[in-house]
């Protein structure tokens, strides 16, 4: 037969919208970007092209703290929330109903249940009253906070992974006498890691995205790069800002890029 | 399952199960606790017991005649929430299926491309996409720019801090959300089943409605779900485009929290605005859980 006159995948229209959607994406992205190179101070005054406002962030020692605090805080609370959600996932699957699996699956769900702003609220109320009472005002009510919502996105696709993994390989293992820590650390655990790996990955940018709770529990010094940036943006719009939301869109590509090729990579 | 084993199963969950129950449910139970205290002078509370948090939700008191009537400002802003929430899921599902359907039309090789160009504005920051969105309507902003430089106006249109800049906002940083999960549900279905419906002289207007939506409808309630639960409880994209002109509940929380010193309050409708999300999943899990049952048939 030759060519189909009649292409069943065809609806009139959705490529035209289609088009819309990814120009009306990313216009104001592309403008963003353009103006992080003017050399006016004031966005939008074209002033012509230049990387100071790069180069002045860079030597931006607020700046260059807030980037550090996100760091830290991402890491430690991506590295935590998919270590104890990678131990919730494999104790929820692959097994029969067992006593209290419902409470636990509700329980590792609740933090998307609720929205941000009212667990930011809730935690402020605890963490105002143990800083009071305990002095200590470390990055330790971030990470924990960070962690507890970092947890279900971490769960998510650790879970789908092990669900989807075949059990035949285990009992395998098992057949030919290994141990069972033997089994996990040579089977489980190898035909596991891409899951652990995009888990870990979800739990670092929803970590570097959050600004709610991180500018409601941050003590003085602790501006992570969201809150310093929504700081910014209240005291003055300058080309500095722009430069700075650049590099974070810069980050996510990057990010974005580097999860595809190690994704294509395990396939 | 053997004794052992559960306790073996749920040692393993405990460290999730144990965070999670101190860093938010506790919190949550101190809140529910806090809406119904007394406000102290200066924020927080006095532990005494109250349901004029509860009652100022919806109500006010006037402070000369202790007259009751309906709290007009609060009720606006529960009002715009809702509203704008929904509208932003309506505009997100007419935007964003036809391009799930052309992206998951593409060959192959096409298609992971357009889904790489969905993702990225996906995992960029939330306040970076805000402030993109707000460079382009702001007074000095792109649009009032070109306009001024055409000639069209005199001055600059003001569109900052209206109902309309939260609704473009909004609409800007959710739309990836509905998009891709309507993508993953149409590339699983079966075009031979638009083809028969073809072949049986359907109209594509007949195929869409009776063969295609309803098979990718789990796709579509999911993209709604995803758009319209953090639309409700948004905070940070209001802020910024709405200002304090047109605040959303999440404003309006922090707002008792902050200038409004009204603790009881601002935790009443903290409760309020998770009550209506979690009624939003169950009717989301009713509706997704009665199609499995039909799958079965």
């Amino acid at each position: 037969m030759s060519k189909r006159s009649f292409d069943v995948t065809r609806l009139p229209g959705t490529a035209v919208i289609a088009m819309t959607c990814f120009v009306i994406l990313y216009i104001p992205m592309a403008i963003l970007v353009g103006y992080s190179f003017n050399a006016g101070k004031v966005i939008g005054n074209w002033e012509g092209a230049s990387v100071k406002w790069y180069g002045a962030a860079l030597q931006n020692q607020a700046f260059l703290n807030a980037a550090l605090n996100s760091l830290i805080l991402a890491t430690t609370a991506s590295v935590i929330s998919t270590l104890f959600a990678t131990m919730a996932a494999l104790a929820t699957t692959r097994t029969e109903k067992f006593r209290g699996e419902g409470a636990i699956h509700i329980i590792l769900n609740q933090p998307l249940m609720v929205p941000e702003i009212v667990l930011a609220i809730a935690l402020v109320i605890i963490v105002g009253q143990i800083k009071q009472m305990t002095g200590y005002t470390g990055l330790g009510f971030l990470i924990a906070a960070h962690t507890t919502f970092c947890i279900p996105f971490a769960y998510l696709p650790i879970r789908a992974r092990l669900e989807g993994m075949d059990l035949s390989l285990e009992t395998a293992a098992a057949d030919l006498y290994a141990s069972r820590f033997y089994t996990f650390r040579r089977v489980t655990l190898p035909l596991l890691a891409p899951g652990i790996l995009s888990g870990f990955m979800l739990a670092f940018v929803v970590s570097l995205d959050d600004l709610i709770i991180s500018d409601f529990l941050k003590s003085p010094g602790q501006d992570t790069l969201p809150t310093y940036l929504m700081g910014e943006l209240k005291r003055n719009l300058t080309s500095e800002i722009y430069a700075i939301s650049s590099l974070l869109l810069l980050l996510s590509v990057l990010i974005v890029a580097g999860s595809w090729v190690a994704t294509r990579k395990k396939d | 399952m053997s004794g052992p084993e559960i306790w073996r199963r749920w040692a393993l969950a405990l460290p999730s199960v144990v965070v999670i129950m101190l860093f938010s449910i506790l919190p949550l139970g101190v809140v529910l606790v806090y809406s119904f205290l007394t406000p102290g002078d200066f924020g927080n509370v006095k532990w005494i017991f109250s349901t004029e948090g509860w009652f100022s939700v919806l109500f006010e008191r006037n402070i000369f005649d202790d007259t009751i009537s309906l709290s007009d400002a609060n009720l606006t802003i529960l009002l715009r929430s809702v509203l704008l929430a929904i509208v932003t899921t309506m505009i997100t599902l007419v935007f964003g299926l036809p391009t799930a359907w052309f992206i998951a039309t593409r060959a192959p090789a096409q298609r992971n491309l357009w889904l790489f160009l969905i993702t990225i504005p996906f995992w960029t920051n939330l306040l970076v996409r805000t402030i993109a969105v707000q460079e382009m309507i702001r007074s000095e902003g792109v649009f009032n720019r070109i306009l001024l430089a055409l000639g069209i106006i005199d001055a600059p249109i003001q569109m900052m801090f209206t109902d309309f800049a939260v609704l473009l906002g909004m609409t800007y940083v959710y739309l990836p959300l509905m998009v891709l999960p309507v993508y993953a549900a149409i590339e699983k279905f079966d075009f031979r089943l638009a083809e028969a419906s073809y072949d049986l002289y359907a109209s594509r207007f007949f195929c869409l409605r009776r063969v295609i939506l309803p098979l990718i409808r789990p796709g579509v309630i999911a993209g709604s779900i995803l758009v319209f639960v953090p639309a409700l409880g948004a905070y940070v994209t209001p802020r910024i485009m709405g200002g304090g002109k047109s605040m959303m509940l999440g404003n309006l929380i922090d707002l008792q929290f902050g200038q409004g010193r009204n603790w009881p309050l601002g935790a009443a409708l903290s409760i309020a605005l998770t009550v209506l999300v979690l009624l939003a999943l169950i009717w989301y899990t009713r509706l997704t859980s009665g199609r499995k049952e039909n799958d079965h048939v």
